[in-house]
């Protein structure tokens, strides 16, 4: 269908403009030289800060405060050699890294069955609940970070991982059971009906049938909480101290009163965009899959 | 909408009561206890005991506080400038390269990593390219002929230079929404314009716009959750500066609450931002709610 579509327009543009057929060709090519061009300048636009970033962490002081920029020079490892030997740097990653798988594992748990429950059963509240995690969606993190803070002081939370894991659990269940409904609603209700007739119960059907039909809702949705976990600043900031202090945090040490240590920054900044990057050219279709899910039917 | 026989009364409850009670406990309650706590005057770090009971006397003074209407104008300049062009741009863009490129997802993929790249990171990069003294904006400006500027310190050009950085992070969040949008439409109503003779640009406005409708419109809300949530990004680049021109509503919170302490004024700020995103998004809603419903079945 979609190929067909072209011939046909090109058909008419030809009609119209009574030309030949190698005068329509020429000016396909062209069009299709521009449209190259165009994207290949966006990507350059995307990708020099990217670069920019990573060259200027492997510049000395010297190197990066020259006034015009320098794209090859003597690579030094000295910043990474600071962030990396830094003493709590270890300690960083390694709360970056629970507090984000636990919460995911967890987020992609209770939200897959609230999503299962919203999409396949009928029950006293299911519209106000599927409207209330759509408004909880928009709640923004400055608005809890207040209340939380309390909170969480309050019942000795704050300053501990399983704080903060809450905490994103929390924030990150709405958009999850918005991916996941979605998801869930293109499993044919056969397959259910066939395992309720096997004698299957509903957490049988949703643990052996439902869930390894949603993978790649699974994926996506755990791409973004990981990444919602582990890119997060505010919350983070105010509910750790230096024991549990998660990446972003750490990484805004090197923003002092006295100036920004660009090469420690950047280093650091790197470390922390790193797997991001990498996990974008790894699981690109699942992103798409979640950025586009709730909203676009594929 | 197929749903299972309601099998147990209770089964569907408990499907949904982890995510409620974790709602219940990281969401609503925060939020109702910022409410409570707008009606106190209560300095951060003195015990809970030392609050006092105020009654309206926060919001009275927030109402004469050019602090927070400056945050107000702020917020709203923001989201509806960078919002807009991210809009005008991802849109233009996603028609462009629609179709007949080959690649696309290889670009598409370069375009989603400044998506997934912490926030904290991105302000980093960009308050870096900004720099005034070893910038790369300076220098091509002086490329060009022009003189350097203090860009994130001079006020009327600090706010312009934060909403380059969000327009260069989610103008791809758009072309993405698009793109899929695009592709998932039907292909016949298309066809049939074609066949009829219309030209490029009567086919994108009269049916191709149309049919994006829906697509648009989520995309235009979560975008604007999103803008009234960002605050990472002015942290880093500026903090609010210079004076108060960069003080978005979430970052005036954070402030309130932990430079000046005063958590009780923070807490009414963070009333208003509620209220606005509240507000903003049902009216969307009801707007866009016949496509919306459809989609996300609720």
């Amino acid at each position: 269908m979609n190929e067909r579509a072209n011939p046909t327009k090109k058909e008419l543009e030809k009609g119209r403009r009574a030309s030949g057929f190698w005068s329509a060709f020429a000016h396909r090519e062209a069009w299709m030289a521009g449209k190259y061009l165009l994207i290949l300048m966006l990507a350059f636009f995307y990708l020099v800060p990217v670069i920019v970033l990573i060259l200027t962490s492997f510049k000395t002081q010297v190197q990066m405060m020259s006034s015009t920029p320098s794209w090859i020079f003597m690579p030094t490892l000295g910043n990474y050699k600071n962030v990396l030997m830094e003493q709590g740097f270890t300690r960083y990653l390694i709360n970056s890294l629970i507090v984000g798988l636990i919460s995911t594992f967890f987020t992609l748990v209770i939200g897959g069955l609230a999503s299962y429950a919203l999409v396949r059963f009928d029950f006293f509240g299911r519209r106000a609940l599927s409207f209330a995690t759509l408004l909880l969606r928009m709640i923004p993190p400055a608005v809890l970070v207040v209340p939380i803070y309390v909170l969480w002081t309050f019942f000795r939370l704050s300053d501990t991982r399983l704080g903060l894991i809450i905490v994103y659990v929390g924030l990150n269940l709405p958009f999850t059971i918005w991916v996941l409904i979605s998801f869930i609603s293109d499993v044919p209700v056969e397959l259910e009906e066939a395992a309720v007739v096997d004698g299957c119960g509903p957490w049988r059907i949703f643990f052996q049938v439902i869930l390894p039909l949603i993978k790649p809702g699974l994926a996506a949705a755990a791409i973004f909480t990981f990444r919602i976990a582990w890119n997060e600043f505010i919350l983070a900031l105010v509910l750790t101290n230096r024991l549990t202090r998660t990446l972003p945090v750490a990484t805004t040490i090197y923003l002092t009163d006295i100036g920004v240590e660009w090469g420690n920054i950047t280093a650091m900044g790197t470390v922390v965009a790193l797997p991001a990057i990498i996990f974008t050219f790894l699981a690109a279709r699942q992103l798409i899959a979640g950025l586009t899910a709730g909203a676009v039917k594929a | 909408m197929a749903r299972l026989p309601i099998s147990k009364n209770l089964t569907p409850y408990l499907f949904i009561a982890p995510a409620v009670l974790v709602l219940a406990f990281t969401c609503v309650y925060p939020v109702i206890k910022g409410f409570e706590l707008a009606f106190y005057e209560w300095r951060l770090g003195t015990p809970i005991s030392s609050r006092t009971y105020v009654g309206w006397e926060n919001f009275r003074w927030a109402l004469h506080d050019p602090a927070l209407f400056n945050s107000i104008k702020v917020t709203v300049v923001f989201a509806a400038v960078a919002v807009t062009v991210e809009l005008l741009l991802g849109l233009v863009l996603a028609l462009l390269l629609e179709k007949g490129m080959k690649g696309i997802a290889f670009f598409r993929t370069i375009f989603i990593i400044p998506i997934m790249i912490a926030p904290v990171v991105v302000g980093l990069i960009w308050r870096y390219l900004f720099d005034a003294n070893f910038g790369l904006i300076n220098y091509l400006v002086q490329l060009v002929g022009w003189k350097p500027k203090i860009w994130l310190g001079t006020p009327g050009l600090a706010l312009p230079a934060v909403i380059v950085t969000d327009i260069w992070q989610w103008t791809p969040f758009m072309f993405i929404l698009f793109l899929a949008g695009l592709q998932s439409l039907p292909r016949q109503p298309i066809e049939a314009a074609q066949v009829d003779g219309a030209s490029t640009w009567q086919i994108i406005r009269l049916v191709k716009l149309p049919l994006l409708a829906p697509v648009i419109t989520v995309a235009v809300i979560l975008r604007v959750i999103d803008a009234f949530r960002s605050l990472e990004v002015m942290y880093i680049m500026t903090f609010g500066g210079p004076g108060r021109e960069t003080e978005v509503l979430s970052l005036n919170i954070y402030k309130t609450a932990f430079m000046s302490q005063r958590l009780g004024l923070s807490a009414v700020n963070a009333v208003f931002l509620l209220a606005f995103i509240m507000i903003f998004s049902v009216a969307f809603l009801a707007i866009a709610r016949p496509s919306l419903t459809k989609k996300a079945r609720f």
